[in-house]
């Protein structure tokens, strides 16, 4: 399908609803629904935190290295090497999250321009 | 409420304001305005309408769920092939409300304010309001979440429409740069918030589990690295906290 031929066309809003809204949003309804009757001090809380955290970071690990869009034409060792500098840029200044991201993509974007395709 | 001193405004109003100043000051929102322009740029490459990909933002507010589906549909996948791909990457909200709710639920809530909050779980949001919440009355916490979510909502979703008409004017490497925003802050704020053993242990094993699962193609790639890394993770915590118990 060419996207921009349906443009004034409802098709794209209802497939944005069958395809991207509710297989996305019935995770959270189903979360709530499963949060009931458990209390905060409940072992079940930690042991679905771990759950999420490992997912979490598949999708970091997904993300990087089978990279969507403009960022697949960046080369792997760059991405990688990015993350790393990014790494030691939250562990070195403070711990702060954003002298990590700013590091790790300002590396990202130089490795690009320098060494890119 | 007649038993709270030295407030007159409600906690809802209280946990609101409170929620939209954490928004305001949130690390993530130099995050996400760079993650969303490059959505909007990506949406606007591949012919999508400009309200298309705002709408996307608002109901579906997860950005590897919407870049996912941005790519699969430009590139003319199935409609059920593109549905079960977006499924699977945002299966990680489950547990993520799961986590949440019982640390912000107070007597007082009201299901609408709730459900509102659970829109609102997405990573950026569910590491603050985590980190946050629980220095919140309980009572205002619900309507806290909702603060943050407000904001950082509200500010992606006119990063999504600047980088829709910003997309022509953007050089390559800065559009490769913002995508790279989301695994990034997610990898560096996972490290900073994960203070248990089983956290820290899970963040490792999802690092490294997940791409073997893809290369070896095994199907729900995501969902089992959840299940069996935060299960192991788990694990492991128990018998190293009981381990610990016993010796004292």
């Amino acid at each position: 399908m060419n996207a921009a031929t349906a443009v004034g066309d409802l098709w794209p809003y209802v497939l944005l609803i069958l395809v991207g809204f509710l297989p996305s949003e019935v995770w959270r309804w189903l979360g709530m629904a499963l949060a009931r009757g458990i209390d905060e001090s409940s072992e079940v809380v930690v042991w679905v935190r771990a759950i999420a955290t490992a997912i979490l970071t598949g999708v970091v690990a997904k993300l990087m290295l089978f990279s969507p869009g403009a960022l697949a034409d960046v080369p792997v060792w760059i991405r990688l090497g990015a993350a790393a500098i990014g790494m030691a840029g939250f562990l070195l200044i403070r711990r702060s999250v954003l002298a990590g991201v700013v590091a790790g993509t300002a590396a990202l974007i130089a490795g690009d321009l320098l060494f890119g395709p | 409420m007649a038993e709270r001193s030295g407030s007159w405004v409600s906690p809802t109003v209280e946990g609101y304001l409170a929620g939209l100043r954490a928004g305001v000051t949130s690390v993530f929102l130099v995050v996400l305005v760079g993650t969303f322009i490059s959505i909007g740029a990506l949406a606007h490459d591949l012919g999508f309408p400009a309200l298309w990909v705002v709408l996307s933002t608002l109901l579906i507010w997860a950005g590897p769920a919407q870049v996912i589906m941005i790519s699969a549909l430009g590139a003319g996948a199935a409609p059920f092939e593109v549905a079960v791909a977006v499924s699977l990457s945002s299966i990680r909200l489950l547990p993520m409300v799961v986590a949440l709710l019982p640390i912000v639920r107070a007597k007082n809530t009201r299901w609408p304010g709730l459900l509102l909050a659970t829109h609102f779980v997405a990573v950026s949001a569910w590491i603050e309001a985590l980190r946050l919440a629980p220095g919140q009355p309980r009572e205002n916490r619900v309507a806290f979440v909702n603060g943050i979510g407000t904001v950082l909502l509200g500010v992606s979703t006119l990063s999504t429409a600047a980088g829709y008409y910003l997309a022509l004017a953007m050089p390559r490497s800065l559009v490769a740069g913002m995508l790279f925003l989301t695994p990034m802050s997610f990898l560096v704020s996972v490290t900073r918030s994960s203070r248990m053993l089983s956290d820290r242990l899970a963040a490792v094993i999802g690092l490294v589990v997940s791409p073997i699962l893809v290369s070896a193609g095994v199907g729900l790639d995501l969902m089992w690295t959840g299940v069996v890394g935060g299960s192991v993770a788990y694990l492991v915590h128990r018998w190293w906290s009981r381990r610990r118990e016993g010796r004292e």
